[in-house]
């Protein structure tokens, strides 16, 4: 081939490139759209972590959405929290309502000593995979089967298995609620941070099969019923529900429990505490002991 | 002159129908046919690309002709079409905000659109004058179009899923409802001869 006609094709091609690219610069000089500068600034503000949490697709979507609907809601932002909405609300200019902390609460405490296993999974390392195997490997077919789908799920490193049981570290989940969505048997719930005393069970089987499957299962008693005095508590299906928006913390139905399937968290930490005195005290009496 | 037109157009939609007969541009027909506003804005669309495409690309293919550079065929009528399409896109999230939402990922996609760029070189193989190429891209943008909607109205009564077995709900169905649609316009084959 001559040399000719190859220059002469690299040079028409590149000629309609340059028309076209002059025809689109113009094009976009001419058919540009002015974007909501406001609805960048929020963008820019919202945490980026596209977690979905607000109920849009994304933190892009929710920021079109508060931009086209000035009105819409700006505290949705889970992750961001109060501070976040505060700025969005500066930006558009309205009050910014209460943002209340949440965090999600796990319904189960089916730990290693406490819940019956049936046999020995050796499948796919994964709670959806487990559960199709007649139901996972537990005696109760309700509770956590720890195998950490929702630690997955978790994009703040916020959730653990601890004991066999999923564990949510209530200082950096931003109730988002990935790890509720990703648990096959709906464990998971998002509630007001502020609420310290939940049913740590889910198992909704007659106090008999519960208490065969698991030791610290929810029997169904009604105690905790009668014990709350704000009519924060009832027991549905056997099973005992505390509905957050009645619940004044007061943790009797916790004292109340014979199973300790109800948890206050305010006496789980302090007795914490006084595990961990305890055992600084032992490790001095021993240190001393050895001098 | 007249009468070769109206055969140029009619067998474009019943015998050479694109994405039924000749299987291009599959992508968006079952891609956007799930309901019946997107898939008229599709078709409107597509037709109106493949109208302005070849509109550009006929004499560029003469010019390449008289530059004896024939083989640049594919590649310049992409770099045509690709800039063509950008230029329609901004005109129509100025002028039709509504219709460009609709179409969404699916107006970019004509950029690398098959029927639209098999249009186009079909125009050339058969070697037709710049009226009869026109004329036979509007016939077959016409004939997506009618595809397009008969897709989506069939479609559009699929949601109701309860009668279809439980294998075959959601894509399986629309495939086998494409299949039985190209079976019928099989047998347009031989209208003219």
């Amino acid at each position: 081939m001559e040399i000719k006609a190859v220059i002469i094709a690299v040079v028409l091609v590149v000629v309609i490139g340059f028309i076209a690219a002059a025809i689109l610069s113009y094009a976009s000089k001419v058919f540009a759209i002015e974007v909501d500068p406001t609805v960048s600034k929020i963008r820019e503000e919202l945490p980026g972590a596209n977690c979905g949490g607000c109920g849009f697709a994304g933190c892009d979507d929710y920021a079109n959405a508060l931009g086209a609907d000035h009105s819409l809601d700006c505290t949705k932002c889970v992750v961001g929290g109060p501070a976040v909405a505060a700025k969005i609300a500066d930006i558009l200019g309205v009050a910014a309502g209460t943002a209340e902390k949440q965090v999600a609460v796990v319904h189960c405490n089916g730990t290693t000593e406490a819940a019956k296993t049936v046999m020995a999974y050796q499948g796919i390392n994964s709670c959806k995979a487990a559960k199709n195997v007649f139901g996972g490997m537990n005696a109760c077919h309700y509770g956590c089967l720890g195998l950490g789908d929702c630690v997955e799920a978790c994009q703040f490193d916020s959730i653990g298995i601890v004991d066999g049981v999923a564990m949510v570290n209530r200082d950096t989940c931003t109730a988002c609620g990935a790890c509720a969505r990703a648990c096959p048997n709906s464990l998971i719930t998002v509630t007001p941070a502020k609420n310290i005393v939940f049913v740590r069970c889910s198992n909704e089987d007659l106090g008999k099969d519960a208490m065969a499957a698991c030791l610290n299962a929810c029997i169904g008693c009604g105690k905790c019923e009668k014990a709350c005095k704000f009519d924060a508590c009832h027991v549905e299906n056997h099973l005992s529900h505390i509905d957050p928006d009645k619940c004044k913390n007061c943790g009797m139905c916790a004292k109340a429990c014979p199973t300790h399937a109800i948890i206050n968290l305010r006496l789980a930490a302090l007795a914490k505490k006084r595990a961990e005195k305890a055992a600084e005290a032992k490790a001095e009496e021993s240190k001393e002991a050895a001098v | 002159m007249a009468t070769s037109l109206i055969v140029i157009i009619i067998s474009m939609v019943l015998v050479n129908n694109y994405p039924l007969a000749q299987f291009l541009g599959i992508c968006p027909f079952l891609g956007v046919s799930n309901d019946v506003e997107s898939a008229k804005g599709m078709g409107i669309a597509v037709t109106f690309v493949m109208v302005v495409a070849t509109a550009v690309t006929w004499p560029i293919m003469q010019l390449l002709y008289k530059l004896d550079l024939a083989y640049l065929q594919t590649l310049i009528f992409i770099l045509v079409i690709a800039a063509l399409v950008q230029l329609i896109e901004m005109f129509m999230k100025k002028s039709m905000p509504a219709l460009y939402t609709a179409l969404g990922v699916y107006l970019p996609l004509i950029t690398t659109n098959c029927t639209v760029l098999g249009v186009c070189i079909s125009n050339i193989d058969d070697g037709y004058n710049y009226i009869q190429s026109l004329t036979q891209a509007f016939g077959a943008g016409i004939g997506y179009l009618f595809a397009m909607m008969i897709m989506s109205n069939v479609r559009t009564r699929l949601v109701d899923q309860e009668d279809i077995p439980a294998p075959f709900r959601g894509v399986p169905i629309v495939l086998i409802t494409a299949a039985i649609l190209s079976l019928g316009f099989m047998g347009f084959n031989g209208l003219f001869s």
